[in-house]
């Protein structure tokens, strides 16, 4: 099935960024046709995976590039996003616990979770020095 | 850039923290350091009334978690209230819902903590 609509955006790893990448994802998912929960859905997920390559795959260094791309494939929307970073190692994920989280004070763990349950399909692909994440979401 | 504000007011011996805005990775400090302050000075009966509050990521959520316990062990809590349906969905599906009370109405919230 031929992808028949592509938008790229470019940007440093920052969370000044952040709400330009959701308003990037908003426009054109909007323009995909998906309906305003899906957008919301996609809008996170997106915002999830950017910000844990700003946190782990950067870990806070500033100005090292991320890459965002989402086409529309028949009635399915492809995001991809592409870091230069430490890679992520998704079988050494586990779902933390939220009371052992309370208990430990801990905070972070749950943006993989989310995408998980946000979108259709994830899947993260390494070669030589990018990563990728890859995500789907159905209209 | 992300837009996120807090306005601080009291209710009786609980403290309203009305949030507006976006609350993600780059706003979460602003949260993080009302609730410090918060707890350095014993305010520990905290509603958070977040009817202004736009969107919430995983950042936001984490904020919450971070300082519930210390908030629990001076016999305090945060009780969250006013939440618009998209931004209670995404605390939904973390289970927010069985370890924060989480109400419809900021009276509500204040009133569980008589």
């Amino acid at each position: 099935m031929p992808t028949i609509k592509e938008h790229t955006l470019r940007i440093s790893a920052s969370t000044n960024e952040l709400e330009r990448i959701r308003h990037f994802v908003a426009d054109h998912a909007g323009k995909f046709g998906f309906g305003e929960d899906d957008i919301n859905d996609i809008i996170l997920a997106v915002d999830e995976a950017c910000t844990n390559i700003i946190k782990h795959a950067y870990e806070w260094k500033t100005g090292k590039p991320i890459h965002i791309q989402l086409a529309l494939r028949g009635n399915e929307m492809l995001v991809s996003i592409i870091d230069e970073g430490k890679s992520f190692d998704p079988d050494s994920y586990h779902v933390p616990s939220m009371q052992d989280q309370l208990n430990q004070k801990k905070r972070s763990g749950y943006g993989i979770l989310l995408i998980r349950k946000l979108m259709d399909h994830v899947e993260y692909r390494k070669r030589n020095s990018r990563n990728e994440i890859r995500m789907t979401k159905k209209r | 850039m992300s837009k996120f504000e807090i306005r601080k007011r009291s209710k009786s011996e609980v403290t309203i923290l009305d949030i507006y805005g976006e609350l993600d990775a780059h706003t979460a400090p602003i949260l993080e350091k009302e609730l410090q302050q918060l707890i350095e000075n014993k305010f520990v009966h905290i509603v958070v009334n977040g009817s202004g509050l736009e969107y919430i990521s995983s950042a936001g959520l984490g904020v919450f978690m971070a300082y519930i316990e210390d908030i629990r062990l001076q016999n305090g809590d945060i009780k969250i209230s006013s939440l618009k349906p998209k931004v209670f969905n995404v605390f939904d599906l973390l289970g927010f819902p069985t370890l924060y009370d989480i109400v419809e109405t900021e009276d509500n919230a204040v009133a569980r903590f008589k």
